[in-house]
């Protein structure tokens, strides 16, 4: 994104003068990143005191030692082994479905010429401009009428399917170079074979972020959920702390270490995967 | 249609060179590489598509429909007209839970103005550390809802919570702050700025990053400082992504529900015992409640299209609006 800075004296010199003049802009970041990690810091602070602590007056900032015991707790007052299992193949099948699926429907809509392109596409566009909520009373009725409810089936097969992945990887086709797809066109190969053998290897960034987006989304989704699997067994971890949290827990470190557990993952991911997750954001600038 | 044909007609010398142009652009269009096996593409789209027309296209029509209906104890639907909606219009919790999204709605549009800020400060040239500032405000974003809301709940804790303390060193006296009907409100949109912030900021970092150096260059050898670019060159061409961002940030904050939700009670049954429920919850909340709590699906379904339409309405008229104030370079 910046240009690299050539390793000649002037040129550093030069940037040392420059960073002098930035400190001002320095300091207002550092406040402000202080203030937004303030309360993920206190999470894990508390995630660590003995609930006696926890609620003592006036509050200690370090915990006065570091209990783990409530890491324990939180496992007997939910089945959180269960529930992160749940949020794993959750988000796991739908974000794999939705990369197929998706950019199947993607290619076809940038690629191949068909009657009736423009009025399924609308269709499509119809979907991503409607508000979630729209969909979930006839959903709960399909789910119920299918004997899905409480399944794993409930949780992932409608978040198989997505208008917004589709949108998102038909722009990234349309912006491939096309002479590679049309030499294997020539060699003779059908468009399934042009789209899986030489499209999609192209499309790796476009799929990166889509992946890490659709992630991101399904381990957080909480209404969902929540409506289809009321059982604590088959609830993923977002349902999961809301219900223990309803359940009259107000053990706050316990609750502060199922958070903790339930978030690390994303944060990890977030982490490792920055670059592609801001891309997404910024390339789509939309939300589920 | 039949002015068109004139002006077609009356001038054509003028039109040809345009046309050529329309020709010339219309044939390298028609040169862009795409597959003739129609068959192809109806086979790639079908499980897509299929999915999208059975779990979500349907459902909005089923919806619209479900709004006009009232459902029986034992299943089945009744037509009831205009009904539904009739009551909406006199049901004060309606109103209520309108005002408080409109309210919140209002207050996140607020963090807009800091997203703005965050993001021409990273954009500065040579700043270092950019890559860690970008991680640490973006983590409230990924941050699952859920726990995010355990968190705040602790942080507002009326008795033993870090802000009341805080606030007591230097002499104020907290309040009960999820549990106070006069705050509440304010309380949970802190938390939705504290959410959105990064977020809006990638946008408008984006949108920064893509304005081209030499606007900067020829505005600064026509002699204008930092500030005088900032409002002559940067805002004017940040506005589309200005624009992009604030209308998103409407359509998100009208459906706002698991973050408000969980601040107030965690599961219906909880929330209703807060004090301050009817002034925190949104129109989402009170169509999850009548909906899925209460089993009112058609009273339910009547308050999401209403949502719809206020949704559809608002983005068209900023879309109206931008006239005034986004220009396309």
């Amino acid at each position: 994104m910046r240009e690299a800075t050539r390793d000649t004296r002037s040129s550093r010199v030069r940037n040392r003068s420059r960073q002098g003049r930035l400190w001002p802009a320095h300091v207002l970041l550092s406040l402000g990143a202080v203030v937004t990690v303030f309360p993920l810091v206190w999470e894990v602070l508390t995630s660590f005191k003995s609930f006696g602590e926890s609620v003592q007056v006036p509050p200690t900032i370090l915990p006065a030692h570091w209990d783990w015991s409530n890491y324990g707790k939180v496992f007997d007052a939910v089945p959180l082994g269960r529930q992160f299992v749940n949020t794993a193949v959750m988000a796991l099948l739908r974000t794999g479905a939705q990369l197929l699926l998706c950019s199947m429907a993607a290619y076809a809509f940038a690629r191949i010429r068909f009657p009736g392109r423009g009025v399924i596409f609308l269709g499509f566009l119809a979907v991503l401009m409607v508000p979630g909520q729209l969909f979930l009373l006839p959903q709960y009725q399909i789910m119920q009428d299918l004997g899905w409810l409480d399944s794993m089936q409930a949780l992932v097969i409608p978040g198989m399917f997505s208008a917004f992945g589709t949108f998102l990887l038909r722009q990234f086709f349309m912006g491939l170079p096309e002479e590679l797809e049309e030499a294997a066109r020539l060699d003779g190969a059908n468009p399934f074979t042009v789209f899986w053998r030489v499209a999609l290897p192209l499309a790796k960034p476009g799929l990166l972020a889509l992946g890490v987006l659709t992630f991101l989304w399904s381990w957080n989704d909480l209404m969902w959920p929540l409506i289809v699997n009321t059982d604590p067994a088959k609830m993923p971890l977002s349902a999961g702390l809301a219900s223990l949290q309803g359940a009259h827990l107000t053990e706050y470190p316990i609750l502060m270490a199922g958070s903790l557990l339930a978030t690390l993952p994303v944060i990890v991911v977030f982490v490792a995967m920055q670059r592609q997750f801001i891309q997404g954001i910024a390339f789509s600038g939309m939300k589920g | 249609m039949s002015i068109d044909v004139r002006a077609e007609t009356a001038v054509p010398a003028q039109r040809t060179s345009q046309d050529r142009l329309d020709q010339r652009e219309l044939r390298r269009r028609e040169r862009r590489f795409q597959h003739r096996d129609k068959w192809w593409g109806y086979a790639l789209i079908a499980p897509a598509g299929i999915g999208l027309a059975v779990f979500y296209l349907w459902p909005v029509v089923q919806t619209v429909y479900y709004s006009f209906t009232e459902w029986g104890a034992f299943g089945g639907t009744s037509w009831i007209g205009l009904s539904n909606y009739r009551t909406l219009v006199g049901d004060p919790e309606f109103w209520q839970s309108l005002g408080n999204t409109g309210i919140y709605t209002g207050l996140v549009l607020l963090g807009i103005p800091l997203s703005m800020v965050l993001a021409v400060l990273l954009n500065l040239k040579g700043l270092t550390g950019t890559g860690i500032y970008r991680t640490f405000y973006f983590l409230p974003v990924v941050t699952m809802p859920a726990a995010v809301a355990v968190v705040w709940r602790w942080l507002y804790n009326g008795d033993a919570g870090i802000l009341n303390h805080a606030l007591s060193a230097i002499g104020i006296n907290g309040t009960y702050w999820v549990s106070d009907p006069h705050v509440i409100r304010f309380a949970v949109a802190v938390v939705g700025v504290w959410m959105t912030v990064g977020y809006n900021m990638i946008l408008l970092l984006a949108g920064l990053q893509s304005i081209p150096g030499d606007y900067y260059e020829a505005a600064s050898l026509d002699g204008a400082g930092r500030i005088r670019q900032f409002f002559s060159v940067t805002l004017p061409l940040l506005s589309p992504t200005l624009f992009f961002t604030t209308v998103l940030s409407i359509i998100q904050s009208l459906q706002v529900f698991d973050l408000v939700y969980l601040i107030i009670g965690g599961n219906t049954q909880n929330a209703l015992q807060n004090p301050a429920y009817s002034e925190g919850q949104t129109v989402v909340m009170l169509f999850f409640q009548k909906a899925f709590y209460d089993n009112q699906r058609g009273y339910g379904a009547a308050i999401v299209c209403v949502l719809f339409v206020l949704i559809m309405a608002l983005t068209a008229i900023q879309f109206r609006l931008q006239k005034r104030w986004v220009h396309y370079a």
